[in-house]
């Protein structure tokens, strides 16, 4: 089960990524793209915990630094996506109690994943982060990552509910 | 302490995870640790690939993840085409019919506009006249699609294209199409590459104003779409450009990592300040990026004889 787990999980990440550079720039409000793969690693602590979270967090980073176009240094969005999974794994219980616990977690993942990456952008000197462009950027990215709430994270907690062994459910 | 004498490894494994009944007190110490672990890891990734960016240890995990996310994104940026035309996002294009006539086009196109552009005129007329237009630059063209693009989240300008080292795509390559100068190669896998675009912040191609031939430094502002814009600075401050005048790449030996000749962009503005000791024109890209589609990859500049004939005209010049 866990191996049939990690395989799912991966494949999940793996489509979120290459969804989210090859498909989601066409739907780009200000040049802000839905970050679904963060969406996901949220979904994915709030299933399974923040020790599940900050595996996957910095997996889906780590990827997502690497995958093809990306030119920054790499393990900037690994160290911002690590922090996300473990917060989110840590809210869990608030967060899948009710639906706007869910949403305000995922605000705040959105807010602090990619306030992390510009700052790891702005300390290393890479990549073009301006004061400018993340106070610009920030909050088109928060709005457009809770949109996106609803029509991810319930898919990803019924899919990891189902895979989830019967003694172990909550 | 409780948690102490529970086995960190074991029967507590299967107790201790997410379904865990008796609350997040009783698996908050391995989620920490691991926490610790990861944040180190990136940590290190990140001075790794920092520390040394042009031959950074970190660039075949990159070569490995584009052998498997190029073809994906090749793959979704194709599935995904009849619906994003629709937005208009990524151009007009229907199927890959119509791509391939489109390309035809846009390669013709390139091809009269590198022979007869302002650029190729000025300078067969100023270094000399032995060059004839036969021998004028025929470069060989590969065609590539744009599947992905980077989010303004990640603050930077790249694309990646479907064709890579297979077709011949090397890194510092020159990237155009109908319009004007992309970008260049920056990374290349099998099958896929990754283009820098000229509109980066941290892109810096060397450009000269197409009338009076003055050089300059142009880099990218990272903006994108309407608001798209290049600063130029010239290296002469005397120089004089005018508004619309045309920006053209300033070439360099081997054509890399640009050839010489494309079209930028035109003047659309002209800064001085009396303290800076250059001046700045701010330049209106001739590619919309927002909507980039069809590129291609300049993969045979290097023509061999070419420098030969250049250095024997100005030889007997003298």
């Amino acid at each position: 089960m866990t191996v049939v787990r990690a395989l799912v999980v991966t494949a999940v990440v793996t489509l979120a990524i290459t969804v989210q550079l090859g498909v989601l720039p066409a739907i780009a409000i200000a040049d802000v793209v839905p970050n679904l793969v963060l969406v996901v690693v949220i979904g994915l602590a709030l299933a399974r915990g923040p020790e599940y979270g900050v595996l996957v967090g910095f997996a889906a980073g780590l990827a997502l630094d690497l995958a093809p176009p990306a030119d920054h240094v790499a393990g900037r969005w690994a160290l911002a996506f690590v922090v996300v999974g473990y917060l989110a794994g840590l809210a869990r219980r608030d967060a899948r109690a009710s639906a706007l616990a869910a949403v305000l977690v995922v605000a705040a993942g959105s807010f602090i994943g990619t306030s992390l990456f510009a700052l790891s952008g702005l300390v290393l000197q890479d990549g073009g982060v301006t004061i400018d462009g993340v106070l610009h950027v920030l909050p088109v990215a928060l709005v457009y990552d809770v949109v996106l709430t609803p029509l991810v994270v319930p898919l990803v907690l019924a899919l990891m509910r189902r895979l989830e062994p019967v003694s172990v459910r909550l | 302490m409780r948690r102490s004498d529970r086995p960190l490894l074991g029967p507590g494994g299967l107790r201790g995870g997410s379904g865990d009944p008796e609350g997040p007190h009783h698996d908050g110490r391995r989620p920490r640790t691991l926490l610790a672990v990861l944040l180190l890891v990136s940590f290190i990734v990140i001075t790794l690939d920092a520390r040394n960016r042009d031959d950074s240890p970190v660039d075949a995990m990159r070569t490995a993840a584009a052998a498997v996310f190029g073809p994906l994104e090749t793959a979704a940026a194709t599935l995904s085409r009849p619906i994003t035309s629709v937005t208009g996002y990524f151009g007009d294009v229907r199927d890959l019919r119509t791509a391939n006539e489109r390309l035809q086009g846009t390669n013709d196109r390139l091809r009269s506009r590198l022979r007869t552009g302002e650029f190729a005129r000025q300078r067969s007329h100023e270094l000399d006249r032995l060059l004839d237009l036969g021998r004028q630059r025929d470069d060989r063209l590969v065609a590539a699609q744009v599947t992905a693009m980077s989010a303004g989240q990640t603050f930077s300008r790249t694309v990646t294209i479907d064709a890579g080292r297979r077709d011949g795509v090397r890194p510092d390559m020159t990237v155009l199409n109908g319009d004007g100068l992309v970008g260049r190669v920056i990374a290349a896998s099998s099958s896929s590459a990754s283009v820098l675009l000229i509109i980066d912040a941290d892109s810096v191609v060397g450009g000269r104003v197409g009338r009076s031939m003055e050089l300059g430094f142009i880099s990218g502002e990272g903006d994108i779409g309407e608001r798209a814009r290049l600063r130029m600075e010239l290296v002469d401050r005397a120089a004089d450009p005018g508004v619309g005048d045309t920006v053209v790449t300033w070439g360099s030996r081997n054509g890399a990592p640009y050839v010489a000749g494309v079209p930028i962009g035109s003047v659309s503005r002209v800064e001085t300040s009396p303290r800076e000791l250059s001046k700045t024109v701010v330049l209106q890209p001739y590619v919309d990026f927002s909507a980039l589609d069809m590129v291609g990859v300049v993969v045979d500049a290097d023509r061999p004889g070419r420098d030969d004939v250049r250095a024997g005209a100005r030889g007997g010049r003298r």
